[in-house]
């Protein structure tokens, strides 16, 4: 008789023990479900998502030229290149540069060679932030030493693949992650 | 008296819910309720319709009208129009917004992309439609309590199909005074009304007003590529659900996390109901 | 804390001794958990936590807004369109903030006209009711503000009405409201202002909440018979009693989450029903809409407001004995805050020596009058102020002020109470009959 009571206790027992924890853990389930919302909205918003990535329409740039887009608030220099501006990047010795890294976003580290730097094979398009890595000034086309880029603040030269060769500032313009919609879209971010 | 404080509590929780309502001015107006997809707790929105109703908009009511909150890029997201990728950035090019970078911060028109936001209104009289379907009331009453609403909704979609459906012969009583400007509509409450119209208790004696907007839709002026019907009523109705989306883009979301949270909720309140009633029966003599 | 004889916090491990002499927390959060509350209370007794809750959603709910909102007459309305489109879950945010201030108000109601049916206010508990009328006009005032935030048209014009109260007080009421405002009219500075004082005052608000919580530990809860808990000895208050935790906390959250099913219903499938349509048309300082009305909660004391009109012979009295510096518009403010006024003055003004309605049959009738004569108002207050709807008004509103001025006061001369039980234990056992030992089940048999 006690015996059986004892199991009818235990069983009772565990039942309310079931329903207690039930309980604590839908609570929390529907506190957590109330908290992440709140944690969430800090994230960045649509439309600060939307201009993450802007598109670009490449085919008014003719061979020789760049242009200058604002993207994420900074200028991006987007520039068709001659053959010859490819052929003198190319020759340029790799372990004679001052920055040897490609400081390319869209294939991490690598050798700072004109492959890694332009954004198709044949090395036609070169994509890359405009702003000097001294001191955040924006380099001027066709100029300088190297025949690619020259800052005027302090004299930094840049050569036609965006590399630092002479002056101030210690690395490579840096190419942000970009990608070919189509033959005359480019896609920024 | 257990009863009429039954019936006092029922009708405080009533009004305590129903709220303060707008009163429709002078004017009696004639709204009539459509059974629209996004209606009541499961309703969500048509994403045909919504396209139908983004042509109408485009081919006639952007002429005049805009949609300054709104942003080409919703256009594709899922429980809108959901636009393929392409047609986004095909149609934010058929726009023009002016973009202070351009020309060294001397600013000039570009084609729109999807991160940019429809232009605003053309005509200073013509409001802007981002809000119209949540800025207008289809259902008032009765007698101020608000009820109608807690059974049709507010209304704001099924205001904007019978605007668009309300143009009408001008009435009789009208021919009497003055030519009066603009057109008559029986949806339209705030506009201009002639004084031969109303009675000696400056009653009108005739429903809506004049509103100055020429009638937009005439039915069959708009082929639909899926080949959906195209009368008046139709293309009313598609283009009052695209406005009711531009008002309340969130709505499928909105509704989806009411649903989970009424389940997750009322589930909770059944555990608390017994763990409470566990709690107490010692002590209620029910152990 | 308490007059109720109870077991204390006795800190055991050594790092609890070690707080207790130093900072005393866990003590006083523990006696405040534990405390003695009557066992008989009934559900009308939830509307506090729910309240509590209510005030710490919107104000976590309004912390996150205030991270996306721009308080800026050019940028206002399009900042709450941004957050209800492009902020993560930025809509359900901002909808259970707007919902929130119905549910506070919802609350808030029924937990006055509990207090005013079961005699809360009565003494010795006149410094929590006091407190709790003057959370009450802090709480109309930081909706009124919250209302102005979005710059739609209902924001603008209310903004108008309302601080155009205050330039109906005689001699200084336009500099009042100049003084408000910032300006001649509503606008930049008014925004601005109503930004900063909406942001701070919940907080102020929360720490009248702990006053009013402190002032009712004191004196202890009270009760639906009224009947106070025996403080005779520890043994006596036992059996009046339950700890709040486990018993109340339970039951209140039960409650709560009910009344947050319906909350979710409102919010996910008609979170605009009790706002008004014109507040999503942006504030145009051109076009006043046709009909300015306040948010549902602010009615009744709207419908005051406009009762006391220059033709109302009350009005004309006091305008003559005045010398006409007491005008009605001057009036028909005073009267509003007047009707807030005497709903704190209830202490006073009731003459019963029993607390309960429910011992009290002639109260009874006159107290649900009152409930449905705020309902009514509720109504009214949102009707054009025309025939039949002025008369109405006008007769809710006196009965409003006759309730307080000259019922209660009069109901404890002439009735003849009930006769309430002896103690809270005899109360709840008369509900739940209990074993002769006091322990175990046994249901009266068939």
């Amino acid at each position: 008789m006690s015996h059986a009571e004892d199991q009818a206790d235990s069983h009772e027992g565990t039942r309310r023990d079931f329903i207690y924890y039930a309980t604590a853990g839908a609570g929390a389930v529907v506190t957590g479900a109330a908290v992440w919302p709140l944690v969430n909205q800090m994230n960045p918003s649509a439309d600060v998502l939307a201009l993450a990535s802007i598109r670009v329409d490449i085919s008014v740039i003719d061979p020789g030229t760049q242009i200058t887009v604002l993207w994420q608030g900074k200028p991006v220099f987007i520039r068709n290149r001659t053959e010859e501006e490819i052929a003198e990047a190319r020759a340029v010795d790799v372990s004679t540069l001052p920055d040897q890294d490609a400081g390319n976003a869209n294939i991490g580290p690598a050798p700072a060679t004109d492959e890694n730097r332009s954004l198709d094979e044949a090395g036609q398009w070169l994509v890359q932030m405009g702003v000097c890595t001294h001191l955040g000034c924006v380099p001027l086309g066709d100029q300088g030493n190297f025949g690619g880029w020259f800052c005027p603040c302090h004299g930094s030269h840049y050569d036609t693949a965006g590399r630092i060769r002479q002056g101030p500032a210690p690395a490579n313009l840096p190419i942000p992650v970009a990608s070919f919609v189509d033959e005359s879209t480019l896609q920024l971010g | 008296m257990k009863f009429i404080r039954n019936l006092t509590l029922s009708a405080a929780t009533a009004l305590a819910l129903t709220g303060t309502q707008a009163i429709a001015a002078g004017a009696e107006v004639h709204v009539h309720d459509v059974d629209f997809p996004f209606d009541g707790m499961f309703g969500s929105y048509d994403q045909m319709q919504l396209q139908r109703g983004l042509q109408v908009y485009t081919e006639i009511c952007s002429a005049c009208h805009g949609l300054e909150h709104v942003a080409f890029r919703t256009l594709g997201q899922d429980g809108g129009p959901a636009l393929p990728e392409d047609q986004v950035f095909a149609y934010a090019e058929f726009y023009e917004v002016f973009d202070q970078a351009l020309f060294d911060g001397e600013g000039d028109f570009r084609p729109a992309t999807p991160a940019d936001k429809f232009p605003g209104s053309n005509l200073s009289n013509a409001p802007d439609l981002s809000l119209m379907a949540k800025s207008r009331a289809g259902f008032h009453g009765p007698y101020g309590t608000g009820l109608a609403q807690l059974w049709y909704g507010m209304g704001g979609a099924e205001y904007i199909t019978a605007l668009m459906t309300g143009y009408a012969e001008e009435p009789e009583c009208a021919l009497e005074g003055e030519p009066m400007d603009g057109y008559y509509n029986t949806a339209f409450a705030n506009g201009g009304f002639p004084a031969s119209c109303k009675d000696e208790h400056g009653k009108h004696k005739v429903p809506g007003s004049w509103i100055a907007m020429a009638p937009p839709l005439y039915g069959e002026d708009i082929e639909f590529a899926d080949g959906h019907a195209n009368d008046l009523h139709h293309i009313s109705e598609d283009v009052a659900a695209f406005l009711m989306w531009t008002a309340e883009p969130k709505l499928n979301a909105r509704k989806e996390a009411g649903l989970t949270g009424v389940i997750f909720l009322a589930i909770l309140s059944v555990l608390l109901y017994l763990t409470n009633k566990r709690i107490w029966a010692p002590h209620k003599g029910k152990d | 804390m308490g007059g109720i004889p109870h077991d204390h916090y006795e800190p055991k491990s050594n790092f609890e001794k070690g707080m207790q002499t130093r900072l005393p927390i866990i003590g006083l959060l523990y006696d405040t958990l534990m405390i003695p509350t009557p066992k008989n209370l009934n559900w009308m007794w939830i509307w506090g936590i729910v309240l509590v809750f209510a005030l710490v959603m919107q104000i976590v709910t309004g912390i996150v807004l205030v991270m996306h909102y721009i308080p800026h007459v050019d940028m206002a309305f399009a900042s709450v369109e941004h957050i209800m489109r492009d902020v993560n879950g930025g809509h359900m945010i901002r909808y259970f903030h707007m919902n929130g201030a119905s549910l506070m108000f919802f609350a808030v109601y029924m937990h006055i006209f509990r207090g005013l049916y079961y005699g809360s206010y009565k003494s010795p508990r006149e410094v929590t009711w006091v407190l709790g009328s003057l959370m009450l006009v802090l709480m109309m005032g930081i909706a009124f503000m919250g209302y102005v935030l979005p710059w739609g048209q209902m924001s603008f014009h209310g903004t108008a009405v309302i601080t155009g109260l205050f330039g109906a007080i005689p001699f200084v009421g336009e500099a009042v409201q100049t003084w408000l405002l910032g300006a001649g009219a509503v606008g930049q500075p008014a925004l601005n202002r109503f930004f900063s004082l909406h942001y701070l005052l919940p907080f102020i608000l929360l720490g009248l909440t702990i006053l009013h919580v402190w002032a009712f530990h004191t004196t202890g809860n009270n009760n639906p018979t009224g009947v106070e808990v025996r403080r005779t000895s520890k043994e006596d208050a036992a059996k009046d009693t339950l700890p709040f935790w486990p018993y109340f906390v339970i039951k209140d959250l039960f409650a709560l989450a009910i009344i947050m099913v319906l909350f979710m219903a409102v919010v996910g499938f008609m979170p605009n029903y009790l706002g008004h349509p014109d507040n999503y048309i942006p504030a145009n300082p051109l076009a006043t809409p046709a009909h300015i009305v306040p948010e549902w909660y602010l009615l009744p004391f709207y419908a005051v407001l406009r009762a006391f009109t220059a033709d109302v012979w009350l009005v004309m009295l006091v305008e003559w004995i005045s010398f006409g510096i007491i005008d009605a518009k001057f009036f028909g403010v005073i009267a509003m805050f007047g009707a807030i006024v005497v709903l704190a003055l209830a202490p006073w003004l009731d003459t019963s020596s029993v607390r309960s309605g429910r011992y009290r049959p002639m109260f009874k009738w006159w107290f649900w009058l009152l409930v449905a004569d705020f309902i009514l108002l509720m109504w009214v207050g949102a009707r054009p102020a025309e025939f039949p709807y002025d008369w109405i008004a006008l007769i809710g509103s006196a009965y409003w002020f006759a309730y307080f001025l000259v019922i209660l006061p009069l109901l404890g001369v002439i009735e003849k109470p009930d006769q309430a039980p002896a103690t809270i234990e005899e109360d709840f056992n008369a509900h739940y009959p209990q074993k002769a030992d006091g322990k175990a089940a046994a249901q009266p048999a068939e």
